[in-house]
């Protein structure tokens, strides 16, 4: 046969484009389902709420679900870094602890120290715990998983050590950080609204910078990434760096929260913060989800806390409950995915052979 | 006239450019490559980009290729074709920079050497792989999967998610094929994907392509898709490396093709001229060992497959396979053997048809349903999935029968022992104590063990896949021998096998799938290497005559 015969490339049939629109609008409305799932569980869980228990939508209450969920979404931002990496962080909590007593320490030890010097503190504690966890899970290829459940134990160690048997009291603190959960600015939490400023930089960091990108691409196929010249360990570090960070920095604001600090403070907390991730959508494996989600996830978790307290179950239910969203979120992400696998499967079938 | 691959140098690692250079080259790239988009009939006949000059590949005692020699021009297909483990896949890797070669080297379009020191290196110097199931980011954009750590940059080192979506449209326009440069990868066909690489390969100014059976997992109008990306390549000048197992592909689309053989490069001439027949004599003509093969007559069917279909995978298979005898089932590597198998056996699901065992229909998706109707298989990956590596080989042994081996619930040890002894001992498995590890085993014993795993059962059906891959000449002639006794003891033997002279030494009957489905089904009298390559690759009545290992090269 001459090369004059070969078979000409055919203009896709209307058929053909019709599915493959199609396909793409399935996969989209999936993706964007995740988002506005939560914005809905929301809604109907306010709303609901409010129907028994009128005061739950007064300004109180939602002021102090927001300042509550700050400290969390803070963590969760680079807790979702990391994830999607396909690591784990698991000594967030731990690292909060630490940042909490050692930062609101400092009020005791300097009478007059200034605020944003106490903040720095914080952020020094967390960065020096991250880099530490970070040299050792990137450079030292060790898992994760492994390596922050130690850093979990080593850093609340590192705490009873410091503590020892005592205790940062409120008496020490200034008025005004104490006040600091409170303070609003046109009724919303001033911190409330630096974390928002705190997951809107995030958010633009990871769309719009290829290092950004390029811890999606790391947790989507970590080979595929090598073999795109990404440089996998320096990213990875990367991010448990800012975990750190932001967890010393949320360590802070626990101490503003909670004023009394005991070497226990945020114990287990990173298993809260894992939960708030996924269930705002991050993928447990890496690869996909944001941080926007995840701050969601944050919210809902806390706005389900308050609404059961406020519609008075006891709180002895409310970690359950936790649990089993946590179970429904991910069974139904999976269930979703598996779905969407097999539909656009059976979409080519047609269309093909 | 092809000026652009002079210019246009690989941007390599633009990460480390600034960013308004970046950003600029990129479009400039794009825009250059456009310009020239004219057909070069002239380039085939000239210089060529890129040369393989005697290069040998040895894998331990297996020489994957030897002294292999090619030209590889712009603006001209090269077809690769040949029989699994011709050692087509080391050509790729040696392509891709993945291996080095042993001795001989690749020469650059000015006869330099080259010298690809990995995958990013053959990048860098044009050369673009495009495997048969690409490995896309599956959770980013179709965009960002192109231009992934290479994305081009506003100022402030930020990304130009405009400027990057409208190079990859016009990427894609370049190629004939309208994909959303915006969608996520997640779900896009195997096709796509591929176009999604190769879209990947003009954006960083590819000059070779190869292309490693792109087609194996197409429905034919994809197919003809990708034909027209790649004659919108070959007409930018660009070498196209095209390995198919379809010949009629080879035919449709290159201007020349290379045919390889153990290692060895037996044709390479321009298609013009040749015949379907010329190609799979060239394949396949090598000298084929004496068959000793007996006729005797098999028994009532036992394992019976009814239109077992399942979507995308394999469609309407029906065979069955009688007491005492041996059913191979041969084909190209992806036609659909072990899928089918597998199915039969309750691995993996199916659609539709059943699966008989004498007059019991096996439940779908249930092993053990296959297991207690006396059926054992034997996997094609024995270190995955036939072995537990790190446990001792006596229980390894023992695995499948250690209800049989207790006493009130509780194992016997010794029972356990004597068992994995006696049977180790009729295979002949040559070990230094039952109690170490089966990774202290060589393949072909350990292969050994596995078979014993499962004869221990005494199974009435015995599905092996590749039961002798990677083992030594010795050890496969014992498996051999041990199937064939098998049968003559009246089990039921399915044997899946990529290896030509293993199907004609040892099956009475010979079935052949091609791309899913039954294409044929050969008695042993009238089976030949040609007759099942020929059903194999679709070339049925390539009139193939009988002189065998005539290679016309």
């Amino acid at each position: 046969m001459s090369p004059t015969e070969q078979p000409q490339a055919p203009a896709p049939t209307p058929q053909e484009g019709a599915d493959a629109t199609s396909a793409r609008r399935l996969v989209d409305v999936v993706l964007r389902a995740r988002t506005f799932g939560i914005i809905a569980v929301l809604g109907v869980l306010v709303l609901v709420s409010a129907l028994i228990q009128s005061r739950f939508v007064g300004g109180g209450e939602i002021r102090f679900i927001l300042s509550q969920t700050s400290l969390y979404a803070l963590v969760a931002v680079g807790e979702a870094m990391v994830i999607l990496t396909r690591n784990v962080d698991l000594s967030v909590g731990s690292v909060v602890g630490l940042s909490a007593y050692v930062s609101a320490n400092e009020f005791g030890a300097h009478p007059g120290i200034s605020i944003v010097v106490v903040f720095l503190v914080g952020l020094g504690v967390g960065l020096a715990c991250g880099v530490v966890t970070g040299a050792i899970t990137a450079i030292g290829r060790v898992p994760s998983l492994v390596v922050t459940l130690a850093m979990l134990y080593i850093i609340r160690g590192v705490d009873t050590i410091i503590v020892g048997s005592g205790v940062v009291l409120a008496s020490t603190e200034p008025n005004s950080f104490l006040n600091l959960p409170t303070d609003t600015l046109l009724g919303i939490p001033d911190i409330a609204l630096a974390v928002a400023v705190v997951v809107a930089i995030a958010a633009y960091y990871l769309n719009s910078f290829r290092s950004g990108r390029d811890l999606y691409a790391i947790g989507s196929d970590p080979d595929a990434a090598r073999r795109a010249g990404i440089p996998i360990a320096k990213r990875v570090f990367t991010a448990f760096v800012i975990s750190g960070a932001l967890s010393g920095v949320a360590g802070v604001v626990w101490a503003a929260q909670y004023a009394t600090i005991e070497s226990t403070a945020a114990t287990g907390l990173e298993l809260q913060v894992i939960a708030a991730v996924v269930v705002g959508g991050v993928a447990i494996f890496g690869g996909s989800g944001s941080v926007v989600g995840a701050a969601l996830g944050a919210l809902l978790l806390q706005t389900i806390n308050s609404a059961l307290n406020v519609i008075g179950i006891s709180s002895i239910w409310t970690e359950a409950i936790s649990g089993l969203l946590l179970i429904l979120a991910i069974t139904l992400d999976r269930g979703i995915q598996l779905r969407l696998a097999a539909a656009l499967r059976k979409r080519r079938v047609r269309l093909g052979a | 006239m092809r000026e652009v691959s002079e210019q246009g140098q690989p941007n390599g690692e633009s990460g480390e450019e600034s960013d308004d250079a970046s950003s600029g080259s990129h479009s400039d790239a794009a825009a250059d490559a456009g310009a020239a988009a004219q057909p070069s009939a002239a380039g085939a006949g000239s210089r060529p980009i890129l040369s393989v000059r005697d290069v040998s590949k040895a894998f331990g005692a297996v020489h994957a290729l030897q002294s292999v020699s090619m030209d590889l021009y712009g603006g001209e297909v090269h077809g690769v074709v040949g029989e699994n483990g011709a050692g087509k896949s080391t050509l790729v890797k040696i392509f891709g920079g993945v291996h080095p070669p042993d001795s001989g080297a690749l020469l650059d379009a000015d006869g330099q050497p080259l010298v690809l020191t990995g995958p990013a290196a053959a990048r860098d110097a044009g050369i673009a792989i495009i495997f048969q199931e690409p490995t896309l980011f599956p959770d980013i954009s179709v965009a960002e999967n192109v231009f992934i750590a290479r994305q081009p940059l506003h100022r402030g080192r930020r990304i130009d998610h405009r400027s990057m979506q409208r190079q990859t449209r016009a990427l894609f326009e370049r190629l004939g094929v309208p994909l959303d440069p915006d969608r996520v990868a997640r779900g896009l066909s195997i096709a796509e994907q591929q176009i999604v690489e190769i879209g990947k390969a003009l954006s960083f100014d590819a000059r070779v392509v190869v292309m490693d059976e792109p087609t194996a997992a197409l429905s034919a109008t994809e197919v003809a898709r990708l034909f027209g990306v790649v004659e919108s390549l070959r007409d930018h000048g660009v070498a196209v490396v095209f390995i198919s197992h379809r010949l009629e592909e080879v035919f449709a689309i290159c201007q020349r093709v290379t045919v390889l053989r153990d290692g060895r490069l037996v044709l390479s001439r321009p298609v013009k001229g040749l015949t379907g027949g010329d190609l799979v004599r060239a394949m396949v003509g090598r000298d084929i060992a004496a068959r000793a093969h007996e006729h005797h007559e098999p028994g009532a069917a036992v394992l019976r497959v009814e239109d077992l279909s399942r979507a995308g995978i394999f469609k309407d298979i029906s065979f069955e396979v009688r007491a005492g005898e041996i059913v191979a089932l041969a084909g190209l590597v992806g036609a659909g053997r072990s899928e089918v198998a597998r199915a039969a056996f309750g691995i993996d699901h199916y659609d539709s048809g059943s699966v008989f065992v004498g007059e019991r229909k096996l439940r779908k998706g249930v092993p053990i349903d296959a297991m207690r109707a006396g059926v054992a298989m034997v996997p094609e990956d024995r270190r995955q999935q036939g072995l537990v590596m790190d446990m001792s080989i006596a229980d390894n042994v023992s695995l499948a029968s250690l209800r049989a081996l207790t006493r009130r619930g509780l194992l016997v040890s010794s029972s356990v022992r004597k068992f994995a002894t006696d049977w180790s001992a009729r295979l002949q498995v040559k070990y230094n104590r039952i109690t170490n590890p089966a990774t202290s085993l060589s393949g072909g014993n350990q292969q050994k063990v596995v078979l014993a795993k499962w004869l221990s059962r005494e199974p009435a059906v015995i599905i092996v896949d590749e039961p002798t891959r990677g083992i030594d000449i010795a050890t496969k002639a014992e498996v051999h021998r041990l199937l064939v006794e098998l049968s003559r003891n009246g089990v039921a033997v399915l044997m899946i096998s990529s290896e030509l002279p293993e199907v004609l030494a040892v099956a009475d009957r010979i079935l052949v799938m091609r791309e899913g489905r039954l294409v044929a089904e050969l008695a042993h009298a009238e089976a030949s290497e040609e007759a099942i390559m020929a059903a194999a690759t679709g070339q049925a009545g390539a009139g193939v005559p009988a002189t065998m290992g005539a290679s016309p090269a």
